[in-house]
C-alpha cells in the first residue's frame, strides 16, 4: 500500500449547487399555480403524487431490500381512512393527513408479521394483505362495495381554491417526505440502511439493527403512500375500492423506480418524471401503454437493473444530492494485487447511494 | 354441511394443481414466479381460442397447449429467470411481475374484457354429477380435477426420486455449483424443471377455464391462490401442496357460509393464520416457507 | 503428451488474484501432490481445472483439447472429476442417489454403485441413508465414490483428510492407494506433507498464487518443501517479486 491515504469527502461541489437548485425549484413550483391552467395544476399535482410513490417504494425496495407488490394496500387505506374521518365530521383537509398517520400506525403491526418473510414471500404476502384489505373495505356499508363513495365534504370549497390547495398540499407533502428520506439516509440510520442494502447478513453481524431499520422504512413507506392515496382521493373526490386497491399502483411504483434507478435517491424522482411524461404522451393509448410499461420494467430489470440514474452515476461518478460519504482512493492504492486498475475500479470504491 | 366439505376438498385439488408448479419452481430455482397466474390464464385463453375458432375440444387442445407451455417454460428460464437471478434475489420478482403485466394486458388487447369459459366446449361434463350416499352430488369435472392433481403430484414425486433427470433437478436445487462439478448440466436441469412447472400451469389453466370463468386479469387471483395453498401446505412434501389446497378451499367454503362476501376473505384469513402460527412456533428464521424436500420426509 | 497441461493460468476472485500465472503438466498415471499454506491458491487452482472458476487468462489443456470457457459439467464429460473441499454432498439425498448423480455426465466405464461400495465397504450398510446423516469418513468415501462414478481420467482431490480422525484418514488413503495402483491419474491437495509426499510421485508447492517448487516426490527433500511452503525458498525458485 502506498503512502497516499484515501480522501473522505462529504458531498461534492455539484451536490452543493444541486442543493441550491432544489430550493429554487421548490420555490418556483410553489408559485407556479399563478401561471398554470387548471388542467396543468391537476397534472402537476399528479406528478407530485408519483414522486411520493416512487420515493416511498424505493425507500422500501431500494434501501430496505424489501420488494413488495402489495403497496397498493396503503394507497387504498390512505383514501379509505380519509373518507371515514371526513364522514365522522373531521375537516376533509385535516382528514387527509390524519388518515396517513393512521395508515402508518396500522403498518406497524403488519410489519411485525410481514418482515419475517423473505424476498418473494414478502412480496406476494403483501399482495395477499392488499387483497384481503380490499375485500374488508368493501364490507364497509359506507363504501357500498365496489360502488364506492365520494369525499363529499370537500365539495364545500370552490373548485379553484380546492385545486390550488391540493396542489400545495401535494407539493409540501412531497418535499417533506423527500426531506425525511434524505435526512434518514444522511444520518446514522443511512449508514445502517446502506450496510443492509449491500449485505444484510454482514450488517447484522457487525451489530446493525437490521429489523428495526427495515421496520422504520416499512412504516415510512406506508405513511408516505398513505399520504399519496389520500391526496389522490382529494384530487378525484370519488373512492372506488377497485381503483385504489389495484395492483396497478404498485406496477407504477416499480416502473418508476426500476427505470429511474433502484436504490438511488435521485433515481426515483427521475423515474417519476419519466413516468409522468410517458403517461402524458401515451396514457391515451390504453392497453398498449400498460403493455409498454410492463415490457419496459421487464427490459430494465434484465438489461439495466441499476436504472438510468444508477447507470449514469456509475459511468460518470455523478452525485447531486449527497446522502453519504465518498472515499476517493489514490490511483495506486488498489494496485497491490498486481493488476492495473481500470478507471472504473477507482470510481466504484466510492460509496454508492 | 358434509356436502360442502366434500366440495371443498375437491376444489382443493384444483388449488393443489395450480400451486404445485409455483412451489416446484421455487424449490428448484428459488424464484417465485409472479407471472404464474397469468401464464395459467394464458393457457386457458389458448384453449378457448382453439375451441371457439378451430373447434378443437379443450381436452384435445391440451395436446397442443401443454407442449407449448413446456417450450414457454424452457424459454422463460433460459432468457428471463436465469439472467435476472444472477442479479440477486430481488430482481426475478420484478422481472416476473413485469412479465405478468405484459401477459395480462396483451390478453386484454387480444380478447377484450369479456369473461370466458371453456365449459361450453366440454359438453355435459361441466354440469354432470354423481350422487354419493347422503345425497351428496359431486361434479364429475371436480372429481377429474382432483384425480389429476393426485396423479400429477404422485408422478412428479416419482420423477424426482426415481429418474436420473429428476435427481439432477434435485441436485441443482440443493447446490447448483456442486451439481455442475459432478457432471449435471444445471442450466438444462433448470430449463426442464421450468418446462415441467409450466406444463402443470397449463393444466391448471385448462381446469380453471372448465370449472369457472376467466378474464385477462384473472391471473393475479390465481397467483394468490397458488401461493396461499403452497405456503399453507408448507415445507413438507409435494403432498403438502394437496393438503394446502384443501385447507384453502375449506376455509373459503367456511368463509362463504359466514358471509356472502366471505369466500375469498376466508381463504386469505386462513393463509395468514397458518403463516402466523408457522412463524411464531417454529422459531427458525424460515428461509423459504415454500421449500419442500422432494425426498422422503425424514 | 501430457494428460493435463496448465499454461500461465490466472484466476481472479473479484479484484484478488488467487492464481497468478501457473504452469505445469501431468502425465497419465501420475499422482501429483499440491501443497502450500492456506490461501496459497491450491483450491482455486483445482476448481479452475474442474471449471468451477473460469480463468481470467491462460489455458487449461486436457487430453489434447482446450478447456477454456468450458463449463464444469462438460469437463466431467471430458473426464475430469473433482472431490471438492468439504465434500459438498447433496445432504437431502441418499448415498446411492449421490453416487448415481456421478453418472449424470454419462461417460462410459466400469464404475458402478456396487463397485464403489466394494471399494469403500464401510458405505455398504449406509446405501439408503441420507448423506446428511453420515459420519465424516462415510461422507468422504461417498464424495470420492461420486467422483469415480463419472469414470474420470483425472481425479482432483481437495483436502480429503480435512476434519477426519487419523484412523479414518488412513482408511481413505488405503482406498486411494488402490486407485493409484490401478492407474488413475490424480492431483491431490493435502495439508499433511509426509502423507502428500509418500502417496505421490510428483509434488508442487504453491505460495501466494504461484508455484515456488516443483519436483519429484522421491528426490525432493522434506526440508526443501517446508522452506518453499513458508516462502523461504522463493529466491531459489526465482521470478517471484517481493
Amino acid at each position: 500500500m502506498s503512502a497516499a491515504s484515501p480522501v473522505i469527502e462529504r458531498g461534492t461541489a455539484a451536490s452543493r449547487i444541486a442543493g441550491f437548485g432544489v430550493a429554487i425549484i421548490i420555490l418556483l413550483l410553489a408559485v407556479a399555480p399563478q401561471f398554470l391552467s387548471a388542467g396543468a395544476v391537476d397534472r402537476m399535482t399528479a406528478l407530485f403524487i408519483y414522486v411520493i410513490l416512487a420515493a416511498m417504494w424505493n425507500a422500501l425496495a431500494g434501501f430496505g431490500g424489501l420488494v413488495s407488490v402489495g403497496q397498493q394496500v396503503f394507497f387504498g387505506l390512505g383514501a379509505y381512512f380519509a373518507i371515514r374521518l371526513a364522514n365522522a365530521g373531521l375537516n376533509p383537509f385535516v382528514s387527509l393527513f390524519a388518515s396517513a398517520v393512521i395508515v402508518g400506525a396500522v403498518s406497524w403491526p403488519i410489519s411485525l408479521f410481514m418482515l419475517r418473510l423473505k424476498n418473494g414471500e414478502f412480496a406476494i404476502g403483501m399482495w395477499v394483505i392488499a387483497a384481503l384489505t380490499h375485500l374488508l373495505v368493501n364490507l364497509d356499508r359506507l363504501i357500498q362495495g365496489e360502488t364506492g363513495t365520494s369525499l363529499i365534504s370537500l365539495n364545500v370549497y370552490d373548485a379553484s381554491t380546492r385545486r390550488v390547495a391540493i396542489y400545495w398540499l401535494a407539493l409540501a407533502s412531497m418535499t417533506a417526505l423527500l426531506a425525511i428520506l434524505f435526512g434518514l439516509l444522511r444520518g446514522s440510520t443511512g449508514a445502517a440502511i446502506r450496510a443492509i442494502r449491500d449485505n444484510e447478513d454482514a450488517a447484522a453481524s457487525i451489530g446493525v439493527r437490521v429489523t428495526g431499520t427495515k421496520r422504520l422504512l416499512f412504516v415510512l413507506a406506508a405513511f408516505g403512500i398513505g399520504v399519496a392515496g389520500a391526496l389522490w382521493l382529494a384530487t378525484s373526490i370519488t373512492f372506488q375500492p377497485k381503483t385504489y386497491f389495484s395492483v396497478q399502483w404498485t406496477a407504477y411504483m416499480i416502473f418508476m423506480v426500476l427505470v429511474g434507478g433502484i436504490g438511488t435517491f435521485e433515481g426515483a424522482i427521475l423515474g417519476a418524471l419519466l413516468f409522468f411524461i410517458i403517461e402524458t404522451w401515451f396514457g391515451g393509448t390504453g392497453v398498449w401503454y400498460l403493455i409498454g410499461l410492463g415490457a419496459t420494467a421487464l427490459i430494465f430489470s434484465l438489461l439495466l437493473p441499476r436504472g438510468l440514474w444508477g447507470t449514469l452515476e456509475e459511468r460518470f461518478g455523478w452525485r447531486l444530492l449527497s446522502v453519504g460519504y465518498r472515499v476517493r482512493l489514490p490511483v495506486n492504492a488498489s494496485d497491490t494485487t498486481g493488476g492495473t486498475p481500470s478507471p472504473a475500479q477507482v470510481t466504484t470504491s466510492r460509496e454508492k447511494a | 354441511m358434509s356436502n360442502q366439505i366434500v366440495q371443498g376438498i375437491l376444489l382443493g385439488g384444483y388449488y393443489a394443481l395450480i400451486a404445485c408448479g409455483l412451489s416446484f419452481m421455487f424449490s428448484v430455482m428459488r424464484i417465485i414466479n409472479l407471472a404464474h397466474g397469468s401464464l395459467a390464464v394464458l393457457s386457458a385463453f389458448a384453449l378457448w381460442l382453439l375451441a371457439s375458432r378451430f373447434h378443437i375440444p379443450p381436452f384435445l387442445g391440451l395436446l397442443i397447449v401443454l407442449p407449448l407451455m413446456a417450450v414457454i417454460g424452457g424459454a422463460l428460464q433460459r432468457f428471463l429467470l436465469e439472467r435476472s437471478a444472477r442479479g440477486g434475489a430481488l430482481l426475478p420478482i420484478l422481472t416476473t411481475f413485469g412479465l405478468a403485466i405484459v401477459i395480462d394486458n396483451v390478453l386484454f388487447e387480444q380478447f377484450g374484457a369479456n369473461t370466458r369459459s371453456l365449459a361450453p366446449f366440454i359438453g355435459s361434463l361441466s354440469y354432470d354429477s354423481w350422487e354419493w350416499p347422503g345425497s351428496i352430488y359431486v361434479g364429475k369435472l371436480a372429481v377429474i380435477i382432483f384425480i389429476t392433481a393426485v396423479v400429477l403430484l404422485g408422478g412428479l414425486q416419482l420423477f424426482l426420486t426415481r429418474t436420473g433427470l429428476g435427481r439432477s433437478i434435485r441436485a441443482t436445487s440443493e447446490d447448483p455449483d456442486t451439481a455442475g462439478l459432478v457432471g449435471v448440466d444445471a442450466q438444462r436441469a433448470n430449463a426442464v424443471a421450468a418446462a415441467i412447472a409450466m406444463v402443470t400451469v397449463g393444466l391448471a389453466g385448462a381446469f380453471l377455464g372448465m370449472r369457472a370463468t376467466f378474464d385477462p386479469y384473472a391471473g393475479a387471483t390465481q397467483l394468490l391462490f397458488a401461493f396461499e395453498a403452497a405456503v399453507i401446505g408448507g415445507a413438507g412434501s409435494l403432498w403438502g401442496t394437496l393438503v394446502g389446497g384443501i385447507v384453502l378451499a375449506l376455509a373459503q367454503t367456511l368463509g362463504a357460509k359466514i358471509h356472502p362476501q366471505g369466500f375469498l376473505i376466508g381463504g386469505h384469513v386462513a393463509f395468514l393464520i397458518v403463516l402466523f402460527i408457522r412463524l411464531y412456533t417454529s422459531g427458525l428464521g424460515l428461509r423459504g416457507l415454500l421449500r419442500f424436500s422432494t425426498g422422503k420426509v425424514s | 503428451m501430457s494428460l493435463l497441461s496448465v499454461e500461465d493460468l490466472v484466476v481472479r476472485h473479484g479484484l484478488l488474484q488467487a492464481v497468478r500465472g501457473v504452469t505445469f503438466g501431468i502425465e497419465r498415471g501420475e499422482t501429483l501432490a499440491l501443497v502450500g499454506a492456506n490461501g496459497a491458491g491450491k483450491t482455486t487452482l483445482l476448481r479452475a481445472i474442474a471449471g468451477a472458476h473460469q480463468a481470467a487468462s491462460g489455458r487449461v489443456g486436457f487430453d489434447g483439447a482446450d478447456l477454456s470457457g468450458m463449463p464444469s459439467h462438460e469437463r466431467v464429460r471430458k473426464g475430469i472429476a473433482l472431490v471438492p473441499e468439504g465434500r459438498r454432498l447433496f445432504v437431502q439425498m441418499t448415498v446411492e442417489e449421490n453416487l448415481l448423480l456421478g453418472r449424470a455426465g454419462g461417460r462410459p466405464g466400469d464404475w458402478s454403485v456396487d463397485k464403489v461400495l466394494d471399494t469403500f465397504p464401510n458405505l455398504k450398510p449406509r446405501r439408503h441413508a441420507k448423506a446428511g446423516h453420515l459420519s465424516g469418513g462415510e461422507q468422504q468415501a461417498t464424495a470420492i465414490g461420486r467422483a469415480l462414478m463419472s469414470n474420470p481420467d483425472l481425479l482432483l482431490l481437495d483436502e480429503v483428510s480435512l476434519g477426519l480422525s487419523p484412523l479414518v484418514v488412513d482408511r481413505v488413503y488405503a482406498s486411494l492407494q488402490g486407485l493409484i495402483s490401478s492407474g488413475t491419474t490424480i492431483i491431490l491437495v493435502e495439508q499433511d506433507l509426509n502423507r502428500a509426499l509418500s502417496v505421490s510421485n510428483k509434488v508442487i508447492c504453491m505460495l501466494e498464487g504461484r508455484i515456488v517448487l516443483a519436483g519429484d516426490s522421491k528426490s525432493v527433500s522434506r526440508d526443501e518443501v517446508t522452506k518453499a511452503y513458508f516462502g523461504l525458498h522463493r529466491k531459489a525458485a526465482g521470478g517471484v517479486p517481493a
